[in-house]
């Protein structure tokens, strides 16, 4: 049987709430592709938590959406029956997970960003915006620190681990510009106060990245070419094939209680 | 060994010491005294504690590959997040269980080694496959519920390093069972297909399951030991029994059939269950279950990739701490 997708009324709010529960479902998912399969128990363990602390945000996310929405979507309907060109995730954060370096460089420019991108939402005029922002900011906090100590790892460990963490670096560097992207919608959420401009963030975001690259004996790239597309459902041909596992159960045994 | 000849009576004279500090040491484990990583204690116990502790440990990480097989699958977030979070305890219950085996002397490194190298063992269960979700349902209930029936007396071990682990784990188990269980009760009160998709599950778990209390009493090697020593309280046989008659009631109110059409209910209320098929315990245990192949492949694979970042993390430890001993010198 087919299950058709569900449609969603994308407000301005809508969107701004599902954007970053899709960033949070995705990284959280390729995160889990992890566990059991660690290059260490303890990475096991932390790439689990990254993924749970993940996975609850979008839940909470997904929960808004649904209900500034009004219709009758819910967190699972808006996971699992929205098809590629409806996901509004970041690029980054589908990328493959690659080896361990493109994982971490992966998780460190996204928690720098979410780090600041958090603290700063806890001032939202949206009261459920700023609760999420207020437990998330937590939780990145902690994300961010467990990056940084293993691009200072890696980057200053080996011969090879360098290497690879700096080629993970080269190679993901062009998705980090869709971060800080404004669209219409979202600078009249900037604007009520609901949202904050990402823009603001960029100096203070490269600021960590200079420190904490430079402490690993790396280098950031100089191109800055950046690719778009996630936030208007124009993604990279990974995410087809992460969406066919994730909602595999739910496509084929559609409207069943689990 | 050699040179026996040379030095008998300095043996004799160890012989008498070992002998009195072995009654010591038993005296010790009949009054229920718990034993120390630096107590004395005989070369036999440490070997089966060391065995055993590594093989449960095994056991936990091997096992976070059939259940990790659906995380990316879960049916809803709620789901997805429950069975991440589960088999992270998993990992946890293998960290906290090496640590235990490494207070007798062996380390994480050398333990993992052993069983990498197929030389140590692990559960036989975790060599099946899970097709279904209702799989992930029936390992919560039956495997995780068949572990706690065999866990909850190591909470008495007179080892105190495993016997406090195992207070940990079990809790932990204890709410996987539930999780499990709860899984179940959701298919088999969904659509036909569900439940038939929860049948079909049991029916190929059960067998196995009963099968991980191990050999009938008859044939076990290890009890008389690990009885003496109060590691093992209770036999195989019995464990196993204490096990069918919890969970008999339990399929019954789900509304599932056990796959032993020739079990009955003894005058006593206890479930009688048929032959177990033992051919298949050893053919698994030789390494030809369905998945050890893959199992152990899949951990060799997590190790040779993972073996860089090992080295990487270890080269900058250590060239920190040549810094901060250049520094301190300054």
């Amino acid at each position: 049987m087919l299950v058709a997708n569900i449609q969603v009324a994308e407000t301005p709010l809508v969107l701004y709430a599902l954007r970053r529960a899709d960033d949070a479902l995705i990284l959280g998912h390729r995160l889990s592709e992890w566990c059991g399969h660690a290059p260490m128990l303890e990475e096991d363990m932390a790439l689990s938590n990254i993924a749970l602390d993940l996975i609850g945000q979008a839940r909470e996310l997904y929960t808004y959406a649904a209900k500034a929405e009004g219709k009758d979507n819910d967190e699972d309907k808006l996971a699992y029956l929205r098809d590629v060109r409806q996901y509004r995730n970041l690029l980054l954060v589908e990328q493959p997970n690659g080896d361990f370096a493109q994982t971490l460089v992966r998780q460190f420019f996204y928690s720098a960003f979410a780090d600041l991108y958090w603290r700063a939402m806890m001032a939202s005029r949206d009261p459920t915006l700023a609760a999420i922002a207020a437990k998330s900011e937590k939780e990145s906090a902690y994300h961010l620190r467990h990056a940084s100590e293993w691009i200072i790892r890696l980057g200053d460990g080996t011969g090879e681990s360098h290497a690879r963490v700096q080629a993970a670096i080269d190679h993901l560097w062009a998705f980090t510009g869709e971060m800080f992207a404004v669209d219409d919608g979202e600078r009249a959420l900037i604007h009520a106060g609901i949202a904050i401009d990402p823009g603001s963030l960029r100096g203070r975001w490269l600021t960590t990245l200079s420190d904490v690259i430079s402490e690993a004996t790396l280098t950031l790239p100089q191109n800055d070419w950046m690719q778009q597309g996630g936030r208007s459902g124009r993604h990279s041909e990974h995410l087809g094939h992460l969406l066919s596992e994730l909602q595999s159960m739910q496509r084929t045994f559609p409207g069943q209680t689990w | 060994m050699y040179t026996q000849a040379l030095n008998t009576a300095e043996t004799d004279d160890r012989g008498l010491e070992e002998a009195g500090r072995a009654a010591q040491f038993q005296a010790r484990i009949d009054a229920e005294e718990r034993i120390e990583p630096n107590d004395w204690m005989p070369a036999a116990y440490r070997k089966t504690l060391t065995r055993q502790i590594s093989q449960h440990a095994h056991s936990e990480i091997v096992g976070m590959l059939p259940e990790g097989n659906w995380i990316t699958r879960a049916p809803t977030l709620r789901r997805k997040a429950a069975l991440l979070a589960k088999v992270q305890d998993e990992c946890g219950h293998g960290l906290y269980l090496y640590a235990a085996a490494e207070t007798l002397g062996t380390s994480r490194e050398e333990l993992v080694d052993a069983m990498l190298a197929g030389k140590a063992k692990y559960s036989s269960i975790f060599n099946y496959p899970t097709l279904t979700w209702a799989d992930i349902g029936t390992i919560g209930w039956l495997v995780d519920g068949a572990a706690i029936m065999n866990q909850i007396p190591l909470c008495r071990c007179s080892y105190g390093p495993y016997a406090r682990a195992m207070i940990r784990v079990c809790k932990e188990e204890s709410f996987h069972q539930r999780q499990g269980y709860e899984i179940m009760l959701t298919l088999c009160r969904g659509s036909d297909e569900q439940k038939a998709m929860a049948q079909d599950a049991l029916n190929r778990w059960w067998w196995p399951v009963l099968m991980m209390f191990g050999p009938p009493d008859a044939t076990s090697q290890h009890s008389d030991t690990s009885t003496k020593w109060k590691i093992k309280r209770f036999s195989n046989d019995e464990l196993r029994q204490k096990f069918v008659d919890a969970t008999v009631p339990q399929a019954q109110y789900l509304g599932l059939a056990i796959p032993d059409p020739g079990m009955t209910q003894d005058a006593e209320g206890h479930w009688r269950y048929s032959e177990i098929d033992w051919t298949e315990f050893k053919q698994v245990l030789a390494g030809n279950g369905p998945c050890n192949r893959d199992r152990l492949a899949a951990r060799r694979r997590s190790h040779d990739e993972g073996a860089w970042v090992r080295e990487a993390a270890a080269s900058y430890a250590a060239k920190r701490a040549q810094r901060q001993t250049a520094q301190a010198a300054e």
